[in-house]
């Protein structure tokens, strides 16, 4: 049902709408990584924007420096981004809460430093322009399709991901970390394997983006990123996995809505920070779940609506 | 060579006295309220621009100073009592909401201060430079280090033997023990949340006179604050040191060596400890 209003949807919409979705989707993919750890194995990650940001990085900088394929380049990317959380994985498994959350910003933050200050590769804060996007997917509509068609198994992929055993075995280690390694399980490298699957789904949204945007600065990678990314996962509710889909349109289309109006874009993004931490920390869609069920539990008769 | 080497040296100590005197701000907190602050980037930048307004206004660096660390510890107050609170007792909501903080913090800079470059005027004393061990030195920095050394003897005084410090110290290994003892721990926790503001404010000020302040400053020194508390350990003075120190030296050799990636050395130390103490060296599991 919702693939099918997301098929038809270039049809109706303009094409800056149908470009936001794109982006929607993108986001989604970045918001459902950081979530397969959020949610699911109870780590919170400030240093995905990085390992995004790198997988663009690599793309364009195959594709527009050395002048190779870009196919080839968002391969290496997507590569690197892997690689890139098998590094902060190697290093972050042994923390949890805040240590984990710490250390993976402060990974991600040297990350940032690096594509900041390493101006012969990275071209410094001017940034790195890409080549385009190949003709057969040039308009609108047509890399609406592609990002779609690539988005939704990834989504299915994650879904069963988090479903396996091996994802329950994840939830395990979030409730009690002691009761699954004295049930003989292997902590770390559960942890191990999750970031790194994670990190690869962040490289391929970093792979989309670098053909969405065909440019990629220090800001790509800063700590807004991994913040906003996050923001879409906590929006759409932690654990939730496809409440990023939500999450992500909220946060775009609120940011998209402000632009318009106020330059002052982080500004709002902290105070959603703030009043979703103090009002809805479970979510803005977890939120709305409560109350609704609150509300049906206290009306007599259970009353069947919506579908 | 020998020149190049104790300037080199030099620059890293100073550098690490910079950073010790904002991040032990950062650890107090982290280790008493077990909040880790990261408006503390923020606050710093805060902190540094306004000390340059009143500098400016003032004619004079300790009135700038006292304004930012004023301003800055008014705002730590806000912060724990009027934003912190919501959210007593839940350590990663804490932390992300200090971070929705940080952003908008960042963002009003960006419109009262503008995206320039700011420098704190120096005082004119200690404008200059001085002879040192057979370099000639800037005479400013040399008072950072100095400015260093006093904040850390005032802080361990402070923590080692005054009434305060041992409340702050009880605090840190069992809060609800001090509360049971009858004292107003939360009180404790305030004050210590303005002292650690404050720290980062005088920081501002301080390095804003030789390492400029600029919109990403924040992020800049938020990053050495965590790579000191991840090496020294949570709440740890002597540890917040030792990591300043480390760390200070190290990104001053990476600047030479390789000054593009000068960042990246700082990995090194944390990767490296990290896989052997992952509450850093002087840490304690909470």
């Amino acid at each position: 049902m919702v693939l099918l209003v997301l098929a038809v949807l270039p049809a109706v919409l303009p094409s800056y709408q149908v470009s936001v979705v794109t982006q929607v989707l993108i986001f989604s993919v970045l918001a459902m990584s950081i979530d397969i750890l959020a949610g699911f194995a109870g780590r919170t990650s400030l240093g995905h924007g990085a390992i995004f940001g790198v997988s663009s990085y690599v793309a364009i900088y195959w594709s527009s420096t050395l002048g190779g394929d870009i196919w080839i380049g968002i391969a290496l990317g997507i590569l690197a981004a892997t690689a890139l959380a098998g590094v902060f994985a190697a290093l972050a498994i042994r923390t949890s809460g805040v240590y984990f959350l710490l250390l993976t910003l402060a990974l991600g933050m040297i990350v940032w430093g690096v594509c900041l200050r390493w101006t012969a590769v990275t071209g410094g804060e001017n940034g790195l322009r890409g080549v385009g996007r190949p003709a057969f997917i040039a308009d609108h509509a047509s890399f609406y399709y592609a990002v779609l068609i690539i988005v939704a198994p990834l989504t299915w992929l994650m879904w069963r991901l988090v479903h396996s055993p091996f994802g329950l075995t994840l939830r395990g280690i979030r409730d009690s970390e002691s009761r699954m390694r004295s049930l003989g399980y292997n902590v770390p490298l559960h942890l191990f394997v999750a970031f790194v699957l994670s990190g690869f789904f962040a490289g391929v949204a970093g792979g989309l983006y670098v053909l969405f945007n065909n440019f990629v600065s220090p800001s790509t990678v800063q700590l807004s990123q991994s913040v906003s990314a996050l923001l879409m996962a906590i929006t759409g509710g932690v654990g939730t996995l496809l409440g990023s889909f939500v999450g992500a349109a909220a946060i775009i289309v609120l940011e998209n809505a402000v632009s318009a109006y106020t330059a002052r874009w982080p500004s709002v993004l902290g105070i959603a920070f703030v009043l979703i931490m103090i009002f809805a920390p479970e979510g803005v869609v977890g939120r709305a779940r409560l109350l609704l069920a609150r509300r049906r539990s206290r009306s007599p008769k259970p009353n069947h609506s919506g579908g | 060579m020998m020149g190049i080497n104790l300037f080199q040296i030099l620059n890293g100590l100073t550098f690490a006295a910079l950073i010790f005197i904002v991040a032990s701000g950062f650890t107090l907190i982290f280790g008493l309220l077990r909040i880790v602050n990261l408006a503390h980037g923020a606050l710093y930048l805060v902190g540094g621009l306004a000390g340059y307004s009143a500098a400016k206004a003032s004619g004079s660096f300790v009135v700038g100073a006292l304004a930012a660390m004023v301003l800055v510890a008014a705002l730590g107050a806000v912060l724990d009592r009027g934003l912190l609170s919501f959210v007593r007792g839940v350590e990663l909501r804490q932390v992300l909401l200090t971070l929705g903080v940080a952003f908008i913090l960042n963002d009003i800079s960006l419109v009262i201060w503008g995206g320039d470059t700011f420098s704190v005027p120096v005082p004119e004393v200690l404008r200059g430079a001085m002879w040192i061990g057979g370099v000639m030195y800037p005479k400013y920095r040399i008072f950072v280090l100095v400015l260093g050394l006093l904040v850390f003897a005032a802080l361990w005084l402070l923590l080692n033997k005054t009434r305060l410090g041992a409340l702050i110290r009880a605090g840190v290994d069992d809060p609800e023990m001090v509360e049971a003892m009858g004292i107003n721990i939360r009180r404790v926790f305030l004050g210590t949340f303005m002292l650690g503001a404050a720290l980062a404010g005088l920081g501002g000020v301080v390095g804003g006179a030789f390492l400029t302040l600029y919109p990403s400053a924040d992020a800049e020194i938020l990053v050495f604050s965590l790579a000191v508390v991840i090496i020294g350990g949570r709440g740890s003075l002597v540890g917040a040191a030792l990591g300043a120190l480390l760390v200070g030296l190290l990104n001053a050799i990476g600047q030479v060596m390789f000054p593009e990636l000068a960042y990246f050395v700082i990995f090194g130390p944390m990767a490296l400890l990290l896989a052997f103490r992952p509450l850093g060296l002087f840490g304690r599991a909470a």
